[in-house]
């Protein structure tokens, strides 16, 4: 798949070419109403765009150099092809990990080598929202898209996320100020709250800031749950625990049972601490719980632009959203087990395939070593540690702006690449559709 | 002599902006290299902006500058650094049994590099 005729043409001759609705795929939230000016192949402005937006769109001219290295020399795509596929397929253990910055048509692809190789499909969602995927099987979801947080979400909770910081139009587009069908005056008829262990900027955009102890958020959201259900607490023991007076729970609570419509989200504060998938699992069920007294919603602030598409293609193709193994020919779960964090940091994955994500340099110590120690691929439109420490590095044309596709907002609402111009490198679908047929034809020349 | 703080690494704007600008250039590198420190603390261990300090936690060691958080934004005991590299190697690889190490709320102790 590459941009479009029209667009290659425009864009080459030098003219300015204007793009109307381009989504942006640097975060979650996927904004689907910029702007883009256009010429050659670089974006001039980025119109209604936020400072990372601008960032995403205005820094991603293609990449100079090969479009493959092999151990660091340059190499075609197609021998980068042959030897990422021959990697692949003599491993015994390999792990096909990242793609949460890929469309979901290359996640497709992507799902399918591992199965072909009998390897582990595992995306960044391992490492971010991993949790709240397990708490959700747990004790389920209620949730609503971000329309209807527009048109109806009267208390607004942000809980261990700072959107001010990771998802700048948030509050503008979403969550806080648009005028909506129950929600005419925009953000006079909204109460905001932020609960955090710091006071970061989202907080400023709150009515209501409540800092709790670090490490104790599933005591509060415990306290919450029995304040949900008129159980009386110890008032002393509640705050020793949460760093928070009983009296400020009760006046959230009293808040929490009086809104329309009440919805909550919430970050990695809650799913990178310890209790993770035991706080969200807390959280989830306080929403639950709250649906008894009124509507309550509650939603995840995801962080790239595509997680959300990698959970719903992983869960479609396997039944399971991350951390799946394909060894025995049919789909097993277990986070702890087949995630991508320990399976390194165990030492046993022998060969990986890594897709818009950058593992050595966000793992811990043990897992990058393990991975500097085995043949790897690696696929990014910019050089990042891991690309520089692959056995075969590709630099692919950049999702959304160079190449077309589908990704889904946080919420799941899929929306639709609009690219600016084409890239001189393949995208991650033209790679992974080359790299799936040429498994498929030494597999079936083994057997 | 150290001293035991909480570690929250987490998402910044310019973090953010680093990552689209590339990781090798300077904002990025500035940002990740970055600790943020509640003013009293700073004034209690003696330190300045640009000064360089130790991090210890259970999976590693690091040295970083550090700065003195906005006013209010951090309560004091509480360390803040933007993710990347210096906040990952600080991270254990245990995710006991989640598939997510435990990256927030780490304990680490800070010692003034003379």
């Amino acid at each position: 798949m590459s941009a479009n005729a029209d667009t290659t043409s425009t864009a080459s001759s030098g003219e300015l070419k204007v793009v109307q609705d381009a989504a942006c795929t640097f975060c979650g939230c996927v904004c689907d109403d910029i702007e883009l000016k256009v010429e050659g192949h670089t974006i001039k402005e980025a119109k209604r765009a936020c400072v990372l937006g601008k960032a995403w769109f205005l820094n991603h001219e293609p990449e100079e150099g090969p479009s493959c290295r092999i151990e660091g020399q340059p190499a075609t795509v197609d021998e980068g092809i042959e030897r990422a596929a021959q990697i692949l397929c003599d491993a015994k253990y390999p792990q096909v990990y990242g793609l949460s910055d890929s469309p979901c048509e290359a996640q497709r692809k992507a799902v399918g080598i591992a199965d072909w190789i009998g390897g582990i499909i595992d995306t960044t969602t391992s490492v971010c929202h991993g949790p709240s995927g397990m708490a959700l099987q747990g004790v389920g979801e209620v949730t609503c898209t971000l329309g209807e947080v527009m048109n109806r979400g009267d208390l607004i909770i942000f809980w261990g996320s700072n959107p001010a910081e990771s998802h700048p139009r948030h509050f503008t587009r979403y969550s806080l100020m648009p005028k909506g069908l129950f929600t005419p005056n925009g953000r006079k008829d909204r109460t905001c709250v932020n609960i955090d262990v710091r006071k970061t900027k989202s907080a400023n955009a709150a009515d209501i800031f409540i800092q709790i102890k670090p490490r104790r958020d599933f005591e509060a959201l415990w306290t919450l749950r029995a304040l949900s259900r008129g159980i009386s607490l110890d008032g002393d023991l509640v705050e020793r625990d949460t760093g928070v007076p009983l009296a400020t729970w009760q006046d959230l609570m009293d808040r929490m049972k009086a809104c329309k419509f009440g919805v909550i989200f919430f970050g990695m504060g809650l799913t990178m601490t310890r209790g993770k998938h035991a706080n969200t699992e807390a959280l989830l069920a306080l929403t639950r719980d709250m649906n008894a007294h009124t509507r309550f919603v509650v939603n995840a602030n995801r962080g790239h632009g595509n997680v959300s598409g990698a959970d719903n293609v992983v869960t479609w193709r396997t039944g399971y959203p991350f951390g799946v193994n394909l060894a025995r020919g049919y789909p097993r779960f277990n986070p702890g087990e087949y995630t991508t964090s320990d399976t390194f940091a165990r030492g046993e994955a022998d060969a990986a395939l890594i897709i818009a994500s950058d593992p050595m340099a966000n793992f811990s110590e043990a897992a990058r070593q393990h991975l500097a120690r085995i043949p790897f691929i690696a696929l990014d439109p910019k050089e990042t540690p891991t690309t520089r420490a692959a056995t075969v590095a590709f630099t692919v044309a950049t999702y959304g702006i160079n190449s077309p596709g589908t990704v889904y907002r946080m919420d799941d609402v899929p929306i639709p690449l609009r690219p600016a111009f084409d890239s001189p490198h393949p995208s991650d679908f033209d790679l992974l559709s080359k790299l799936e047929q040429r498994v498929k034809e030494i597999k079936a020349a083994a057997y | 002599m150290s001293e035991t703080f909480v570690l929250i690494p987490g998402r910044t704007s310019k973090q953010g902006c680093g990552i689209s600008e590339g990781k090798f250039k300077e904002n990025y590198q500035r940002e990740i290299n970055t600790l943020q420190v509640a003013s009293e603390d700073m004034q209690r261990l003696n330190l300045a902006d640009g000064d360089r300090v130790r991090l210890t936690s259970e999976a590693g060691q690091v040295e970083v500058a550090v700065t003195a958080a906005k006013k209010g934004e951090l309560p004091t005991g509480i360390l803040f650094i933007a993710y990347g590299d210096l906040s990952s190697r600080l991270m254990a690889a245990d995710t006991h049994g989640s598939g997510m190490p435990t990256s927030k709320g780490m304990d680490v102790k800070l010692e003034k590099i003379s």
